[in-house]
């Protein structure tokens, strides 16, 4: 301690002071910000990069071609971005399995870890939308009527008032929203999979995705209330014109054909 | 079309002519009408016991059902109108609803039960015959009647005195016209009012959704934007009837893959403007399929290529979406160079 | 009326409460005269008897409900921001028809069910009138003196339709709001008038502000008040007439079979009203229908896919949508025919069915009563011809939800949309076809039954080695049953060689209605009933089967 004190009152001991504070403000920086984490974690990042590309090379290369530069069976992925992967992999629609109208979703055959593996060796070949933090679509901050408002004007003439789905031309179709992951809807809003236009965030801003997310899980969710009974599937006035036909007007004549019906007589003996 | 055109041997014969119970066969019908089956008891008729059963079972639906109403003022009282109930297959209700709805249901059901029962295990089944009688009457009540009608006509001199027949008749017809003169102010003349929209030139295309002015760089290709004219707010008066000829819908495509001329003409950059209100019935149209550039209508399916000058490639829509010709501002933002060239909606007749 | 003495003497009794209130509104209403007709009024028992009571009673119950839901009910097209319990519209702008209707869903106690139960009971009412329709056109039962009854049925169903559609309207929800979109721009598409008419309607350009308010009195005040004069009529028409039965032992065109009004239908028609009623209220207790908070508020910008009108305007909504798009522009006018001329088949599409009776009653020339119907086999062009109409109507209506059936069956919208068009046309003459030869081969078969009996199972094998069914010989009410029907003889053109044996020509209205009567009536086109002779024949010879 003599020592330090002895030198306190050295020309240059504000410099060494100033140089130290620098030094100790870049290092914490360094520690907390993301983009020094980020450099951090590059190892990690190019591993990841080197499976994703393996995984890519076995499941993706024969549409998508070798470098992802796209074949006639399937699109360029080069800018697509990791939600895109996150989100046709992720909910099973890639790898397709048979040519058709549309991919449909169907069961996921990779692991989360993969998928992110394939994102990210999909995001290396060309700048695209990253897969969205959890913030983004969970239900904190969010305004669930404006949100309804919202998909009413972007997302109901295709996926119906509450999600339920929709056809489009030949054979094609807006999927049922039931069921679907949060982060999927996000991408699939960023992205524009398949023949839906994208959304991106210059025209349906990050709290209007948000929103949106929040109505749907209110409207469309599990938890979701039906307050006048069975819902019927939610389409409107065809199950409605049916369920009346057939349970309705079905058990109102099972009814009078009781009414009209003989009753049983005496045995004669 | 008189009667006379069809030969009376053409007709069956007159069927059952004054039958009593029992017919006799002729050509008309080989098998003779055996008449009224004799009347069968039931075991109600015949045994006390099961009558009395019968009664105690039109007595209980009685009963039930004015338990179900004891039950349905109580649901009313006791259950708040707000609670959730879970009941499988239904899924998550209102348990006011359900409660009110089984209880008055039932309430109902077992009074009508209770009644069919009665009048089906008690009440007497013997069948009876009712005979009809013509709806026509006899010719002399025929006669009767147009002997007090021209009788009546006569005397009210109405076929000779003709000024008085016409002049009632002029009357009778000029006075429902007060009628139809009242209906005018049920609304404004056509005029012009479908041909024009708010938009005009200069006015920015407000995006929709964040309520900002659009630029060229929001407008990714592949994506579909909604946007209104610059000044039209959600809670201004009228703002529906404005809307619902402005909408707008915005995309983008690669300028090489636009195939119709003035479509490219009156874009900016591929960013291409169309009415969102159908041509067909007015139904707004937005299922923008981005890779086909197809646009479908959700109500009658009418489909419209946006790569090609929007024109209708299936559906009973009669004619290509409007387009509106687009811009940029001095300050980068999207703009309209006029109103619509044509009337947007449906097609009317003085649209030419 | 000689009443003193009588009446005087009979009011001043010891006459019991009930009796003294029934002589008192005698004295004033006649009631003892109606009484005397109509008490023990003779109604026939069948099922299908009681499909109008089915509309009667849910046009009763619609009613009932109507008049509560007018109490909350705020026909209003202004603007105000929700504040109600329905979360996921907080601060919405809506109209306040619409908040009104979230209210009366959320906040009135029973006003959901009473909601739904008013919108069952309208689609079971349209349906029920519709399955009524066909039972009495199936059976005959429009035949003279009844077709007046059968065209006031007919506008009940039409009014029905219109009622109906102002109704789902009012709530001004989004799902709504585009049906009444879709109106706006059918109604322009009329030649000359189209505008005007939309510009009067609507109170200036879509959709204006006063819509709801002129569909709610249109809806609670104008249609029903038609309606219920119609209904009043029409049941008034069924007692003065009486009802139809079926042929049978011991029923003839001049009796009515059946029980006695009182006290017979009077449980049964009485008890069928409740039961009907509990049926309505179980449904609306359990199932959801038109749930407006789903849909959200009428805006003219938004839409959603799925957009269906009810049932019942259904077949209106497939001809709309299967339309090709045609428009023809001449001398500056736009004539819309891809939305004009569905509206115009619409219309031809349904009056066909309102004036079939007269159109039968033309080819056969028959001036009779009939009040004992017909099996609908042994009418099979009628019957052909009421499922050629119910055929066309149907696939209409697919084409009316072609997006549903296209999502749910994994078809193409465009390809289901075709299968419409193509079928419009094709259907019904398919089915034209194929159900005049199951008409006949059911009277054929009738006939098998009257000349060789019934197969009774049981086999019997002949001491050659042969094995037979043993066939049991039918009673005489089955045998009558089977062969009461009429069979008419096609008519001809009448003589063209007139009184003074002067050449005339047919007119051509003769040569058709021969050339019906003959498809109607004509060989080939109608089974000879079973004659006498040949059930003798039969029945004589030995142990023939």
């Amino acid at each position: 301690m003599k020592k330090l004190s002895a030198r306190r009152r050295h020309p240059l001991a504000a410099l060494v002071v100033l140089l130290l504070a620098l030094a100790c403000t870049g290092g914490l920086y360094a520690v907390f910000a993301p983009a020094d984490k980020a450099q951090a974690d590059e190892t990690a990042q190019s591993l990841a990069i080197e499976e994703g590309k393996k995984l890519y090379a076995v499941g993706c290369a024969s549409c998508h071609g070798t470098g992802g530069q796209g074949t006639t069976d399937g699109p360029s992925l080069v800018g697509v971005g990791a939600a895109a992967v996150d989100f046709q992999v992720g909910t099973g629609r890639m790898p397709a399995q048979q040519p058709g109208a549309q991919v449909p979703r169907k069961k996921v055959i990779y692991s989360q870890a993969e998928i992110d593996q394939l994102a990210a060796y999909v995001a290396s070949l060309g700048a695209g939308p990253a897969v969205p933090s959890e913030e983004k679509y969970g239900p904190e901050g969010a305004d669930i009527a404006k949100g309804g408002e919202l998909f009413r004007t972007n997302c109901a003439q295709c996926h119906n008032f509450t999600g339920k789905g929709g056809a489009l031309t030949h054979g094609k179709y807006a999927p049922t929203l039931e069921d679907v992951d949060p982060k999927h809807i996000y991408q699939a809003m960023q992205t524009g999979p398949q023949n839906m236009p994208s959304f991106p965030d210059t025209t349906l801003s990050e709290q209007n995705k948000k929103d949106i997310i929040a109505y749907l899980n209110a409207v469309n969710g599990e938890e979701t209330e039906s307050p006048g009974g069975l819902s019927l599937g939610g389409l409107g006035p065809v199950t409605e014109g049916l369920f009346g036909w057939i349970f309705g007007l079905g058990a109102c004549i099972a009814v009078a054909v009781w009414v009209a019906a003989r009753t049983a007589k005496a045995k004669k003996s | 079309m008189s009667s006379q055109d069809i030969p009376e041997e053409n007709l069956p014969a007159e069927q059952g002519a004054a039958h009593g119970a029992v017919g006799v066969a002729d050509e008309e019908h080989p098998f003779a009408d055996p008449g009224l089956p004799p009347h069968e008891h039931r075991i109600q008729d015949v045994d006390e016991r099961a009558a009395k059963r019968s009664e105690r079972t039109v007595a209980l639906m009685f009963t039930v059902s004015m338990l179900a109403t004891i039950g349905f003022i109580a649901s009313f009282v006791a259950i708040d109108v707000d609670t959730s109930v879970y009941i499988w297959p239904l899924g998550h209700i209102s348990a006011l609803n359900f409660a009110l709805g089984v209880t008055l249901g039932i309430a109902l059901f077992t009074i009508g039960a209770g009644a069919v029962h009665w009048a089906r295990t008690l009440m007497s089944d013997v069948e009876v015959a009712d005979e009809r009688h013509a709806i026509e009457a006899s010719p002399e009540v025929r006669e009767k009647v147009f002997a007090d009608f021209k009788q009546g006509a006569k005397e009210s001199a109405i076929g000779r005195r003709k000024l008085i027949r016409t002049t009632m008749f002029g009357a009778l017809t000029l006075v429902p016209l007060s009628g139809v003169v009242l209906l005018r102010d049920l609304g404004p003349l056509p005029e012009e009012k479908l041909r024009h929209t708010l938009w005009s030139k200069g006015k920015l295309l407000v995006n929709m959704n964040t309520n900002e002015p659009l630029r060229p760089s929001d407008v990714a290709v592949g994506s579909l934007t909604f946007a209104k004219p610059e000044g039209l707010e959600e809670h201004d008066h009228g703002f529906q009837n404005e809307i619902a000829k402005a909408a707008l819908m915005i995309v983008r495509i690669q300028p090489e893959n636009i195939k119709d001329k003035r479509e490219l003409e009156w874009s900016h950059e591929g960013i291409v403007a169309y009415s969102k209100i159908c041509t067909h019935v007015g139904c707004p149209i937005s299922l923008y399929e981005q890779q086909t550039h197809h646009v479908l209508c959700p109500c009658h399916q009418s489909t419209f290529d946006l790569s090609d000058g929007a024109r209708v490639i299936f559906g009973p829509a009669g004619h290509a979406l409007p387009q509106l010709r687009i811009g940029v501002n001095d300050e980068g933002y999207l703009e309209a160079l006029g109103d619509f060239e044509e009337p947007v909606g449906p097609a009317f007749w003085e649209r030419g | 009326m000689s009443t003193t003495a009588n009446t005087d003497s009979r009011s001043r009794g010891k006459a019991p409460a009930g009796e003294r209130v029934a002589d008192w509104a005698d004295g004033r209403l006649g009631i003892y005269s109606l009484a005397k007709a109509n008490m023990r009024k003779i109604f026939p028992d069948h099922w299908s008897f009681m499909l109008g009571e089915i509309c009667l009673y849910s046009f009763i119950i619609i009613i009932l409900t109507g008049v509560y839901l007018t109490l909350f009910f705020h026909p209003s097209m202004n603007e105000v921001e929700y504040h109600g319990s329905y979360v996921p519209m907080q601060g919405q702008l809506m109209s306040e028809a619409y908040k009104s209707t979230l209210d009366i869903s959320f906040d009135v106690r029973g006003g959901l069910l009473i909601r739904q139960i008013h919108h069952w009971a309208a689609i079971i009412f349209l349906a029920g009138m519709f399955v009524h329709m066909m039972r009495v056109f199936f059976t005959g039962a429009f035949r003279k003196p009844r077709e007046i009854n059968w065209l006031f049925g007919f506008l009940l169903f039409v009014l029905g339709m219109f009622t109906g559609f102002t109704g789902y309207s009012l709530p001004d929800d989004l799902l709504s709001g585009t049906g009444v979109r879709f109106t706006q721009g059918a109604i322009l598409s009329v030649p000359i008038v189209g505008t005007y008419i939309s510009m009067f309607l609507f109170g200036g350009e879509f959709p204006g502000d006063d819509f709801v308010a002129r569909f709610y009195s249109i809806h609670i005040l104008l249609l029903p008040g038609i309606m219920l004069g119609l209904v009043v009529g029409h049941l008034i028409l069924v007692f003065y007439h009486k009802h139809t039965q079926f042929a049978g032992p011991g029923r003839t065109n001049k009796n009515v079979v059946g029980m006695p009004l009182l006290p017979v239908y009077m449980a049964k028609a009485g008890g069928f009203f409740f039961l009907v009623f509990g049926v309505i209220a179980l449904v609306a207790g359990i199932a959801t229908v038109n749930p407006i908070w789903a849909l959200g508020p009428y805006r003219a910008d938004q839409v959603s896919t799925g957009a269906q009108p009810d049932w019942y305007m259904g077949f209106a909504e497939g001809l709309v949508r299967a339309m090709p798009g045609w428009e023809i522009n001449l001398w500056g006018h736009t004539l819309v025919l891809g939305v004009f001329i569905p509206l115009v088949i619409f219309g031809l599409f349904l009056a066909l069915i309102a004036v079939y009776p007269f159109i039968e009653s033309w080819v056969t020339g028959d001036k009779r009563e009939h009040h004992i119907l017909d099996r609908p086999r042994n009418a099979p062009t009628r019957t052909a011809f009421g499922v050629a109409w119910i055929t066309a109507y149907m696939i209409m209506l697919i084409g009316g939800g072609n997006d549903i059936v296209a999502t749910h069956f994994h078809l193409s919208i465009n390809a289901v949309t075709w299968f419409v068009r193509i079928g419009f046309f094709a259907g019904p003459v398919i089915a034209f076809i194929v159900t005049k030869r199951i008409c006949l081969g059911l009277q054929r078969r009738d006939k098998d039954k009257v000349l060789h009996g019934r197969e009774s199972g049981i086999i019997k094998r002949l001491p050659h080695g042969e094995f037979i069914e043993v066939h049991e010989p039918l009673s005489q009410e089955h045998m009558y049953t089977l062969t009461a029907h009429e069979q008419y003889k096609p008519a001809e053109i009448g003589p063209t060689v007139d009184e003074n044996g002067v050449e005339r020509k047919a007119k051509s209205s003769e040569k058709l209605r021969a050339k019906l009567s003959n498809a109607y009536y004509g060989e080939g086109n109608q089974i000879p009933k079973p004659t006498v002779e040949e059930y003798r024949e039969i029945t004589s010879g030995h142990g023939h089967h």
